[in-house]
């Protein structure tokens, strides 16, 4: 094998290990439900006999030993087909696709917010004096224990119902787009503003700072083209971390504003036992973790050029 | 090379960072204690069972009868939130306790079971660790069905996997340690090494790692509930008091607002406490 094919290939095999153990996991939390599926496929519609009953469970395969049905369900995955929705009457490709692109609209605004507002608190704080620091500090701290849920509640109760400025649920005005980003937003850039800092304030006290500074570098270059560079890479560790979060965050935050998205399906599938839905949405986390974890690992090496020649020298 | 800085030294790393003033420590503690007799003994603090309505004060506004105002169904909030104290507390102290249970055997059974037990159960954890932590909650919630027990289970396994990678680092380490070298040496059985030996010494990370989560796991206990999946109404579980006050928060906020102020309290308490535990613990491993 090339030397220089070996890394990605591990790489490409511990993805496909870690979606292939997600699906498994999920088949595997199925077969543990108690009760008969079928229920969950007729749910409310109780006069359903029992001819029906065998035709739905052979329709749906559920007649099979669990071996059988893993197989033939990791067969239908690895292909890309999902299955139907019990509840839906449709694919759950399709449900995910349709409900995907407010939840996607959502994380990618409170993403970039939150990185732009920690960042620029990041610069702010990180000076000589230690009272913003504190201050800061002190809210990211509140802001970190505060339950999204309750913190959308707040925003709601002002700025909606007293002040007037936001409507109340989704109504496709961007403006109700403004508190679900900012509920979503706050608790990441608390998080990933205390990881900044503490990043920045290291790189600050290395050499290279004081040669820039000795160069004759302003104050503020140094800390947003010099510092900032070195203090974002524990940050971007964080990403995955926070690319998770987001998904759970959609759950809630959808609820709270009742909007319509992914995070409301999954909630759905699982008060409804949609179980076709709930291994689609586990197998798209999986994928999705896997790719942002490839796309830290470019991310790194622009960031750190160091990566990229230890990367070669290892391989070679 | 350290090149010595041109600014004015800082305090050393470990103090710098997360700021804590002395008097938020005893504070937090205070909190935390008065929240637990609260959970134990609810009547000190109030006279009103947490279901007593009165259909005359409905939807009052906070005030000197009701310092938190009453509900739709007159219930005082107050009275319902200082109950609400035990299911909360309980449910997070019981999750974090069953996932550091279930982790010490998972990342003991790591370190000390061989290179094959090793790779399955540390390959798992993975899996575990890239689905998002509420997902695999609402897996469990989905076998266990809607409950308290639900979801303090759900709770622990969602935290559980962190806890294991805590616990087989540490244990790894100490596998290396002298002392083991001697029993392993001297023929003692493999779980008793592990029971006896590494065990104890990885007590004390693990420790604080479960106090800096048991504020997470009230705070994701609660969401569980406010999702309509935990304690249902009428208890006066701080997320399922939420829920049912959503529903009135144009007209009494108040319903709504303090049970989720209180979950912050306790949440900030929790957390204070444990990042001082963990600051106390790097400054002993690393300094």
């Amino acid at each position: 094998m090339h030397p220089a094919i070996r890394p990605v290939a591990l790489r490409l095999l511990g993805a496909v290990l870690v979606i292939w153990g997600a699906a498994t996991a999920a088949f595997g939390v199925l077969q543990l439900i108690p009760g008969d599926p079928v229920n969950a496929i007729v749910g409310t519609h109780a006069l359903v006999g029992p001819e029906q009953r065998a035709h739905l469970r052979a329709e749906y395969g559920l007649d099979d030993p669990p071996f059988a049905q893993y197989l033939d369900h990791m067969g239908r995955l690895a292909t890309g087909r999902l299955g139907d929705s019990y509840q839906l009457q449709q694919p759950v490709w399709s449900v995910i696709t349709d409900q995907v692109g407010p939840t996607v609209e959502l994380a990618l605004w409170a993403m970039l917010s939150a990185v732009v507002l920690a960042v620029a608190v990041t610069l702010v704080t990180s000076g000589r004096a230690r009272w913003p620091r504190r201050i800061s500090s002190l809210l990211e701290l509140v802001i970190v224990s505060t339950p999204p849920f309750w913190l959308g509640i707040l925003l709601l109760t002002v700025f909606s119902f007293h002040l007037g400025w936001f409507p109340v649920a989704d109504t496709g005005d961007p403006r109700s787009l403004v508190l679900p980003v900012v509920t979503l937003a706050l608790p990441i850039a608390a998080v990933l503003t205390q990881v900044l800092r503490e990043g920045l304030l290291t790189a600050l006290e290395a050499p290279f700072v004081l040669t820039a500074r000795a160069r004759g570098s302003a104050e503020h270059s140094v800390r947003a083209r010099h510092a900032l560079r070195h203090a974002s890479l524990p940050a971007l560790t964080l990403a995955g971390w926070f690319v998770g979060t987001l998904l759970g965050g959609a759950v809630i935050v959808e609820t709270v504003f009742a909007r319509s998205g992914i995070g409301r399906v999954t909630l759905q599938a699982v008060a409804d036992r949609d179980l076709p839905v709930v291994q689609g949405v586990v197998a798209l986390s999986a994928v999705v973790f896997v790719a942002v974890s490839a796309l830290l690992d470019v991310l790194y090496s622009v960031v750190d050029p160091r990566l990229r020649r230890r990367t070669g020298m290892a391989a070679a | 090379m350290k090149v010595p800085s041109l600014r004015r030294p800082r305090m050393p790393r470990r103090l710098r960072f997360p700021y804590l003033p002395r008097p938020g420590l005893a504070l937090a503690a205070v909190i935390l204690l008065l929240f637990v007799v609260a959970a134990i003994r609810p009547s000190l603090f109030t006279g009103s069972g947490p279901t007593d309505g009165d259909l005359l004060e409905t939807l009052q506004a906070p005030g000197g009868d009701h310092w938190f105002g009453t509900d739709q169904l007159g219930r005082d909030v107050f009275a319902r939130v200082v109950h609400g104290a035990r299911y909360s507390l309980t449910i997070g102290a019981a999750a974090t306790g069953i996932g550091v249970v279930i982790a010490t055997v998972w990342g003991l059974a790591a370190a000390l079971g061989g290179r094959f037990v090793d790779a399955l159960l540390m390959r798992t954890t993975d899996v575990l660790l890239a689905l998002p932590p509420l997902l695999l909650a609402l897996m469990v919630v989905l076998i266990t069905g809607k409950g308290v027990v639900g979801v303090t289970l759900a709770v622990a396994v969602s935290a559980m996997p962190g806890f294991a990678r805590v616990i087989r680092g540490q244990a790894l380490v100490v596998r290396r340690s002298g002392y083991v070298s001697a029993a392993i040496g001297l023929g003692v059985r493999r779980w008793l090494i592990a029971a006896w030996h590494v065990l104890p010494n990885t007590l004390a990370p693990l420790l604080v790692f479960a106090t800096v989560t048991l504020g997470i796991s009230i705070a994701s206990a609660s969401a569980l509930s406010y999702l309509g999946l935990g304690a249902q109404p009428p208890t006066p579980e701080w997320g399922a008091m939420l829920t049912e006050g959503q529903d009135y928060l144009g007209q009494a906020w108040w319903i709504a607002v303090f049970p989720g102020l209180l979950l912050v309290v306790v949440v900030l308490a929790a957390t204070v406490l444990g990042r001082h535990a963990q600051a106390r613990s790097d400054g002993r491993v690393w300094s």
